[in-house]
């Protein structure tokens, strides 16, 4: 991993917070889904109404307990507790949180290629609702005129994982982030999408000389929404923070904002923290899940990425392609549709060139292993085989992805050889200057022919089978 | 006037129709709550649509259930959908909620017509309601005194004949300081036996809703129907109920009665660990305490077994109570600030509209506590405070399992006093220690009642605090019923005596 700066280190630790994929809210039977009309998906409950009371959601408890036995956590009897202040997206001017007792604590997580990394805890709570901010600029509250507010998100069950300051650079802060949310997926957790909100990630980030073990003054970086963000803000943080040491000064314990500028802003030092006056929340029982439900939990657990990567590996695919494979949530598939007979080295071709795909978690295995069997036959070409995947991933949502259908639906049929050859025979015919200097040895020009094929049978043709051909009539 | 079990009884057999007992009652709204003021609204013609449909069952054969056509009040801090539910706080006085509390809904079940939402101090702080934002509840004894409070509204309803049965919050004693005021029978249930979904929260760890009624059966009756599990509330117990009104019947003989020395200054002849008389806490009327004495002297001659017993924790449960509560109270009442509901005085920006709205919404009183509660949890105070407070919560439970150990049920004065003059307790400290008897309860969570028994100061009813273990709802309505056969009879209200009453 390239330093910053030979002499100094960077000291990262991660709050990760994740929307968990439960149907309903952590403490109301509103839906838990986005993109609806403003106000809709809301209970009094979720408007904090005079009156309402919050029941625990038991799927979010189970979810949370997955990630935490994922996280090498102890599950642990846990309180919520009130965290108080104003703001119109709160409905109730408090949030409901774990605090001192959080359900999940002393973990680690294994990033592949760098260390093992320390949890502290990962602790429930609700989300707040979203304001709008009208006339300022950027939608910011500064210079607004008014505010218009959404509470559809408010008490979405949130998961906050907190590591411990066990990262050492932006790669590897990076690389912690891909496999907690490789976790995240695997499990059904969450659907953890930086860029939409369903992860967010907050950075504590200091730095200390190389070599030494203490821990100085760390600021904590917010609007952090991608991983090369994230990257980039430890980079920048960090570089600022050797620059304060180097020219005697210090920097102070606050938030800051990253931009878009690609810089930090400073927005409130520790002094100017609010006091949350948390207390525990008198409306919920504690919550202390007993040892068979943890069991029950870990026992419907799918296989981890670490065991999905090895499955992988297995089957001949190399690190990088397990990762990626593992990493866009398609580990099951793969080996899945190996499981229903398809070729593994062309699986995992397919799922790492071809599937950087919305709807690709969403396939079935047995239809990949139809397509994949269907190319292995020669029945479709690999342009072909691309191409079915590509509408197979589309409809994937309605499950109306059978690959022989769709292959039919495109009109690709597999070409008889004797028509194949007519087609090449004709194409040489019509190109007799490019076949003398492909038969010299030119055999870039092989391309003029191919394009020809290609033209007259509007792609469809297989691409290594006219190469094969013209091979053939030059040596033949 | 009728129990609420005989106009039950009669509306299920036909007898009486609901239509008619509505409007009886509502006849006396009339004539007399511009005296009284003990409904913040009434609700006749939904009154009027609700009694009909009753009387429609009845007479298609269906059986509208145990409170058949019974008038009912709510206090106005639970809610009713589409009836405002102001907590008689200017904060709230045009909100009406989308839903109905459950325990609206179960008393709609049961047949039970609401009449109207009664008056309270203001988010249920205060034990006169003198501090309701739209003037005080009048005492159906005597129009120059408090009926109590919060639950003012309630108690004075039914010490009216406004309704038979209304329902009322206790946090602090609520709901048993103005039933004893009142000379009704008022209960606080066990923590978590009835539903506190859609009771708007004042200190949410020690709200619970319970029943006034002029009878311990009809408040047996009404408790019945409001007790049980309900989803919806995490702290509800899933207990079944039982048949309260089957308690009523049974003796006290053997039952261990235990008089509680620090409120009643120690026990008489026959105390068991008798604490002579000179340890009464400072604020109780000895005349109150007398009446207790007599109480557990009625007890005896009915066979039980009476004794004195110590519970120390009692004397530190104002203390605790007035930190918890406000602590909980300042986070409840937080989301008041004029974004969703309720009240709006528009400022230059949102935190200039939270504070001119929370300014011209809350009275001083509810003000006073949200700055009690806040400074209880601020950072570098919550240990010695909130902390402290829950630690004496703790003890208050141990003191009285030990006591519990050795007696079945407990013993006290309700109110230090009877009924006071409007005004007479302007001091915050002395308004507090109207609650000296009732907050231990509320500290354990634990079920307690109050029953009338003779009167004090100016021929004023005395009421006397009868309290059990969690969930000894049936033993504690046991001895309240056997105390209500050994009272003497109570004067008749100065409204009523004046001969201004209708009807029945």
């Amino acid at each position: 991993m390239a330093k910053v700066a030979p002499e100094w280190e960077t000291v990262v630790g991660l709050e990760v917070h994740v929307e968990l994929a439960t149907d309903t809210k952590l403490f109301s039977a509103a839906p838990s889904r986005f993109g609806d009309e403003p106000n809709t998906n809301v209970t009094p409950v979720c408007l904090g109404l005079p009156g309402s009371l919050p029941v625990l959601n038991r799927r979010a408890v189970e979810l949370a307990i997955a990630v935490g036995l994922a996280l090498n956590c102890e599950i642990r009897p846990s309180i919520f507790h009130r965290k108080n202040y104003f703001y119109p997206d709160m409905p109730k001017d408090y949030q409901v949180s774990q605090y001192d007792q959080p359900i999940c604590s002393d973990g680690w997580l294994d990033v592949p290629g760098a260390n093992r990394v320390g949890i502290e805890r990962a602790h429930l709570e609700e989300d707040a609702g979203k304001t709008t901010h009208l006339g300022g600029a950027d939608g910011r509250i500064h210079g607004a005129v008014g505010a218009l507010v959404d509470y559809n998100r408010a008490g979405t069950p949130l998961l906050e994982i907190v590591s411990r300051p066990d990262i050492g650079s932006a790669a590897e802060a990076s690389a912690y982030v891909e496999e907690l949310r490789a976790i995240l997926l695997a499990l059904g957790a969450s659907d953890a999408r930086l860029e939409e909100g369903s992860m967010r990630v907050d950075a504590n980030i200091s730095v200390r000389p190389a070599g030494s073990d203490e821990l100085r003054t760390r600021c904590e970086v917010k609007n952090v929404n991608s991983l090369r963000s994230l990257r980039n803000a430890i980079d920048y943080e960090a570089r600022r923070h050797i620059g304060l040491y180097q020219s005697g000064e210090e920097p102070i314990q606050e938030t800051r904002h990253w931009s878009t500028d690609g810089r930090t802003h400073s927005l409130r030092s520790k002094e100017e923290a609010d006091d949350y006056r948390y207390f525990p929340e008198p409306d919920l029982v504690p919550l202390a899940p007993d040892p068979e439900w943890i069991s029950r939990v870990r026992a419907a657990m799918p296989a981890l990425p670490a065991a999905q990567r090895e499955r992988l590996g297995e089957l001949g695919a190399d690190l990088d392609d397990a990762q990626i494979i593992v990493n866009r949530g398609l580990a099951s598939l793969v080996l899945d549709a190996v499981g229903a007979g398809a070729d593994a080295n062309r699986t995992v071709m397919h799922a790492v060139q071809n599937l950087a795909l919305d709807g690709a978690e969403l396939l079935d295995a047995t239809q990949l292993a139809s397509l994949v069997q269907m190319e292995a036959a020669g029945q479709l070409t690999a342009t072909q085989a691309k191409t079915v995947l590509g509408v197979m991933c589309e409809r994937a949502h309605d499950g109306n992805a059978d690959p022989g259908a769709i292959a039919a639906e495109l009109g690709f049929e597999a070409m008889d050889s004797s028509e194949l050859e007519t087609l090449v025979d004709q194409a040489i015919a019509d190109h007799p200057e490019a076949w003398q200097k492909f038969c010299a040895g030119e055999a870039k020009v092989a391309g003029v022919f191919v394009g020809a094929v290609m033209k007259a049978t509007r792609g469809q043709a297989d691409g290594k089978a006219v190469n094969q051909l013209l091979a053939q009539r030059r040596d033949g | 006037m009728s129990t609420a079990k005989a106009i039950a009884q009669d509306v299920r057999t036909g007898t009486r129709r609901a239509a008619a007992v509505l409007e009886e009652y509502l006849g006396r709204i009339e004539l007399h709550d511009s005296d009284i003021h003990a409904f913040n609204t009434v609700t006749a013609e939904q009154a009027r649509a609700a009694a009909a449909s009753i009387d429609a069952a009845v007479s298609q054969g269906r059986d509208p259930g145990p409170l058949a056509g019974v008038p009912i009040a709510f206090k106005d801090n639970m809610c009713t959908r589409g009836v405002p539910t102001t907590c008689s706080s200017r904060m709230l006085e045009t909100w009406s909620p989308p839903y109905d509390a459950t325990v609206v809904q179960a008393m709609t079940a049961a047949g039970a017509v609401m009449v109207g939402k009664t008056n309270l101090d203001e988010f249920a702080m205060g034990s006169s309601t003198e501090h309701s934002a739209f003037g005080p509840t009048r005492n159906p004894y005597d129009l120059t005194r408090v009926p109590g409070g919060s639950s003012g509204g309630s108690a004075a309803a039914v010490a009216a004949g406004f309704a038979p049965l209304a329902l009322g919050s206790d946090t602090g004693g609520s709901i048993r300081q103005p039933a004893a005021l009142c000379g009704i029978v008022g209960i606080k249930p066990t923590y978590g036996r009835v539903s506190r979904y859609g009771l708007v929260a004042f200190a949410s760890s020690f709200d619970q809703i319970g029943p006034f009624a002029a009878d311990v059966a009809d408040a047996a009756l009404a408790l019945e129907v409001i007790s049980g599990h309900d989803p919806g509330d995490s702290t509800s117990i899933p207990t079944a109920v039982p048949d309260y009104d089957a308690a009523l019947g049974k003796g006290v003989e053997g039952l261990r009665v235990g008089v509680i020395s620090e409120l009643t200054g120690g026990g008489r002849n026959g105390s068991r660990n008798g604490g002579g008389n000179g340890n009464l806490l400072e604020g109780i009327d000895a005349d109150i305490a007398e009446r207790v004495l007599e109480a557990a002297d009625a007890l005896a001659e009915a066979g039980a077994v009476v004794g004195s017993v110590s519970v120390p924790a009692v004397t530190y449960g104002l203390t605790a109570y007035y930190l918890i509560a406000p602590a909980e109270a300042s986070s409840n009442l937080a989301r008041y600030d004029g974004t969703r509901y309720g009240l709006r005085i528009d400022g230059a920006d949102v935190e200039e509209m939270n504070r001119l709205t929370r300014r011209a919404g809350f009275g001083d009183e509810v003000k006073a506590r949200i700055m009690l509660g806040t400074f209880a949890l601020s950072a570098g105070y919550y240990d010695a405070y909130y902390g402290k407070a829950q630690r004496v919560r703790m003890l208050t439970r141990r003191d009285f399992d030990a006591a519990y150990a050795d007696y079945d049920v407990l013993l006290s004065p309700t109110s230090p006093c009877v009924a006071f003059r409007f005004g007479e307790r302007s001091d915050p400290m002395t308004m507090y220690r109207c609650d000296t008897c009732t907050i231990p309860s509320n500290l354990s969570g634990d079920p307690a009642m109050s029953v009338p028994f003779g009167t004090g100061t100016d021929d004023l009813p005395v009421g006397v605090q009868v309290l059990a273990p969690a969930l000894g709802e049936e033993t504690m309505l046991t001895v309240a019923a056997a105390l209500e056969r050994a009272a003497p009879p109570l004067p008749a209200p100065q409204m009523a005596a004046g001969g201004t009453s209708g009807g029945a």
